[in-house]
């Protein structure tokens, strides 16, 4: 949770990490908007973890059902840096056919949240709207949350190490998935 | 035009379908009143896919899955552990009275008027059912339970059920493919119903017909090359390398084997049909990226090849081939997918991934990842495959586009019919006869009064028109 700060240097301390984060997280949606997705992959750390599971309906108080699990179930996204490199590879090929002609892409990212601070590492929730707008008439909507530990780098602020992304979605309504959260 | 195809049995549909030419007219994909007879005619007579025995493993376990446009609840039973399946809406006034998609219960009871259910679908209680002012006891629980499928199979694990209780069984309807279905779902060291499934299902909507797909994508291997030209820069293969699935494929241990494509215009069956040339199994071939796990799959091809070592294997499922079963389900192995119409140009396509129930948890991983990122509305390869099917629809529908009729003449005249193999059978993979049994079949029901004008509860029929 945020914490309540004590000192106005601390404060001033915090805010700054803050806005460090936030710009750090607008910028990732920049350059997927801009269809940048090579430079979106220096964001992300080596050994990240990136996992978008599938949601149940369940029965209130089975909680422990609701998301798929990443040990033993199956998600729309749970996979590391070499599969993201893959995804990327094959949008460049110009013959992706699920995403040529291309879309386009505003990922809105809001109510940036700094959960927690551990040396190098934050935890950082954030939520996320995105609007896709292909060929003449395809429109998908793409709300939800994610929960982002993200690693101090001496090169690009920071770097993405784990990610979940919390759609708000059971069936999935859009036929493809073909950007990125 | 929709006139003309509004009666049951109307001689018109016939004319749809240029047996001579090969052809198939538009409008059997998008003319509403063909879709609505569909549900009838078709959904509500044959055997349909539902799930697998592992989704429901304990006494009171369910699920709520789908049977076309209609949910069903799976449920296995807290005092015999059998698993049955219901209509998902309530005898009282239709409300879902079960809105989860998994979970265990004691009972299930509707939020409308609290008619409660028990797990073997027998009402068990109703909101004032008792009270002399109201129902005063007067409502008949022999009459009012869920309604049940007419015929449930639980086939190696596989589940199946119909709404027609003149339907023929479960292992009649699939005729010669059992041996397919039965194959899939043993484990890789050869012992039957030895797999068990991912969880949850994989869902996710497409604007099409649910025959573009189900009729069209099993045995097409012309698309391969271009549908899914940019999926090998994905390096998503099990070896996490470059080959195409054709490389692949050529890298397998030789074994004699001749490779034909049946189309079984009776049954409306059909894919690919291997005969091996003699008994045991192939030698195991490195396929792996991680660490173990090709050491655990060669050591249960091993004990599998003890279990063969005097049989031939099956001439379909694994690695013989994928097949389709009438009307909306392929097996590809492991890979099972299956297409629910919702309207004339929705469907909803899910997915159920299987892997040996005992195998250790890498392989297990190793498996599921490979999986998810092959399949499903965020998988490289079938993503693109979503794509045709979404304009297939799109740019059919109008009255110029209705006009043109649909191609599916490769091979037509170039296969033989013969005592050993079902159905039509070619010689090669390249060929859309198992599509062309589809239409077969897909006629005799959309033509038939009942059961008793369809192969095979009555023999005499044949469905073959071209």
């Amino acid at each position: 949770m945020a914490q309540r700060t004590t000192t106005g240097a601390e404060a001033m301390d915090r805010s700054l990490l803050l806005r460090e984060i936030e710009q750090f997280l607008y910028w990732e949606a920049l350059l997927l908007d801009e269809r940048r997705l090579t430079e979106w992959l220096d964001l992300l750390a080596e050994d990240i973890h990136y996992w978008m599971p599938i949601r149940r309906n369940i029965k209130f108080g089975d909680w422990d059902l609701e998301y798929s699990d990443p040990e033993s179930e199956i998600s729309y996204f749970d996979e590391g840096k070499d599969i993201l490199t893959g995804r990327v590879k094959q949008i460049n090929t110009g013959v992706h056919w699920a995403e040529e002609p291309v879309s386009r892409f505003e990922h809105i990212v809001s109510n940036v949240l700094l959960l927690e601070v551990n040396g190098d590492e934050v935890k950082v929730s954030s939520k996320f709207f995105c609007y896709q707008n292909r060929l003449q008439d395809e429109v998908n909507l793409f709300v939800g949350r994610r929960y982002d530990t993200l690693r101090r780098d001496p090169d690009t602020v920071f770097k993405v190490a784990k990610r979940e992304i919390i759609l708000d979605q059971n069936v999935l309504l859009p036929k493809v998935v073909n950007t990125f959260f | 035009m929709a006139n003309l195809i509004t009666a049951r049995g109307d001689r018109s549909l016939r004319s749809l379908i240029d047996t001579d030419g090969g052809t198939v007219s538009r409008e059997l994909y998008v003319n509403e009143d063909i879709f609505e007879q569909e549900q009838e005619q078709i959904f509500d007579r044959c055997w349909l896919f539902l799930g697998h025995e592992s989704q429901v493993p304990n006494p009171g376990d369910f699920i709520v899955t789908r049977m076309g446009t209609e949910e069903v609840l799976v449920v296995r039973g807290r005092k015999d552990n059998q698993i049955r399946a219901f209509l998902n809406s309530c005898a009282h006034r239709g409300m879902k009275v079960c809105r989860y998609d998994q979970g265990n219960s004691l009972v299930f009871t509707c939020p409308f008027h609290a008619w409660t259910y028990d797990c073997n679908g027998a009402l068990v209680g109703a909101a004032y059912q008792y009270a002399p002012y109201a129902y005063d006891g007067g409502i008949d629980r022999e009459q009012w339970g869920l309604t049940p499928v007419a015929q449930f199979k639980n086939y190696y694990g596989s589940l199946w059920a119909t709404w027609d209780p003149k339907a023929p069984s479960f292992e009649d309807y699939v005729g010669p493919f059992a041996e397919g279905i039965r194959y899939d779902c043993e484990a890789s060291d050869g012992e039957d119903a030895g797999i068990e499934v991912f969880r949850p299902f994989q869902k996710w909507r497409l604007p099409t017909n649910w025959k573009v797909p189900a009729f069209s994508s099993s045995t097409d291997l012309t698309h391969a090359a271009m549908t899914h030209r940019s999926v090998n820069a994905a390096s998503i293969g099990p070896d996490r390398g470059t080959m195409s699935g054709g490389e692949r494929h050529k890298r397998r241990a030789p074994f004699p084997a001749d490779r034909y494509a049946v189309g079984d215009h009776n049954l409306g069956h059909g894919g690919n049909w291997t005969v091996y040339q003699q008994p045991g199994v192939p030698e195991y071939v490195d396929t792996w990226y991680e660490a173990g796990v090709d050491e655990y799959f060669r050591e249960a091809r091993d004990r599998k090849a003890e279990k063969y070592s005097g049989r031939i294997l099956p001439p379909h499922g694994h690695e013989g081939g994928h097949f389709c079963v009438f009307p909306n389900f392929i097996m590809d192995s492991w890979r099972w997918r299956w297409w629910h119409p919702h309207t004339v140009g929705v469907v909803e396509r899910w997915s159920l991934f299987g892997v040996d129930r005992e195998a250790p948890k890498h392989v297990k991983d190793a498996v599921r990842h490979y999986v998810m990122r092959y399949n499903g509305p965020t998988g490289a390869t079938e993503s693109d495959d979503m794509e045709n099917w979404n304009y297939v629809y799109a740019a059919s529908q109008g009255a110029r586009a209705r006009k043109r009729n649909y191609f599916f003449a490769n091979g037509l005249g170039r296969g033989i019919e013969s005592d050993q193999y079902p159905g039509v059978v070619f010689n090669g993979s390249h060929t859309e006869e198992a599509h062309r049994a589809r239409f077969s079949r897909w006629l005799a029901f959309m033509e038939a009064s009942s059961w008793d004008d369809l192969y095979p509860v009555n023999r005499a029929k044949s469905h073959r028109i071209w």
